[in-house]
């Protein structure tokens, strides 16, 4: 795979042994995107299983948050073939969707939750457990 | 080897959201719903880059991603400003009239 951008920005790298560090970097970023959907894996399951709003929200506000950026970490680094201008300038935009899901993804999830409290909607206690499980329509 | 990657994250991630429309489809309150939305949002912006990442254009599509997520978080923002709202509009206004006087 040839990358196109790469005949219009000066490559600076030429000098650096271009077969290790790809292969190792590329292994990394492979780590990382299976990681990243083994959590996304535990927010589907967990959007399913939990009871209540609140453990619901527990769940999807912090695999979300953590498999999003995991996920595009490793292609940043899957994507960065070889150590040019172009690919650093390119992995830390990815970087900086990172950074801003990281700041974004707590802040919506946060505000949902208190538009929730402050609507009556209470989290699930013992009482509710003890009630016969019918659904209300 | 990129390719192959990129073809099962995505796949993956497409089958892994019909959970999170399932809550969608059944979420028994407003927010449960706009908490699902949320989590698609999210993983949209990831599938733009796996999409660019198949058509070796990443640099277009990172710029792509950047904006769907803006987007998503503006979206998530005003619906859950829109449902804290627990009393009519009219009524707000007139509790503000009424303090300033």
């Amino acid at each position: 795979m040839n990358l196109e951008f790469s005949y219009f920005v000066p490559v600076l790298a030429d000098a650096v042994n271009l077969e290790s560090s790809f292969s190792s970097l590329q292994f990394v970023g492979i780590i990382l995107g299976v990681l990243g959907l083994f959590f996304f894996v535990g927010t589907a399951v967990g959007m399913i299983r939990f009871p209540d709003f609140y453990s619901r929200m527990h769940a999807a506000g912090k695999g979300d948050t953590l498999s999003t950026m995991l996920m595009l970490a490793g292609f940043g680094l899957v994507t960065m073939e070889d150590l040019s201008v172009g690919s650093w300038l390119l992995f830390f935009k990815i970087m900086g969707v990172v950074l801003f899901l990281f700041i974004t993804c707590p802040t919506s999830s946060h505000a949902l939750m208190r538009a929730a409290f402050e609507d009556d909607e209470m989290p699930m206690t013992e009482k509710d457990l003890k009630k016969p499980k019918t659904r209300k329509k | 080897m990129t390719e192959y990657f990129a073809i099962f994250m995505g796949v993956a991630l497409f089958i892994l959201m019909i959970p999170v429309i399932y809550r969608i489809w059944v979420g028994p309150t407003p927010f449960d719903r706009m908490l699902a939305v949320n989590v698609i949002g999210t993983k949209t912006a990831v599938l733009l880059v796996i999409i660019g990442t198949l058509f070796d254009r990443v640099d277009m599509f990172v710029d792509f991603a950047i904006a769907y997520a803006l987007l998503n978080f503006v979206s998530a923002i005003v619906v859950s400003r829109y449902l804290n709202r627990t009393i009519p509009l009219d009524q707000m206004e007139k509790n503000e009239r009424a303090a300033k006087n």
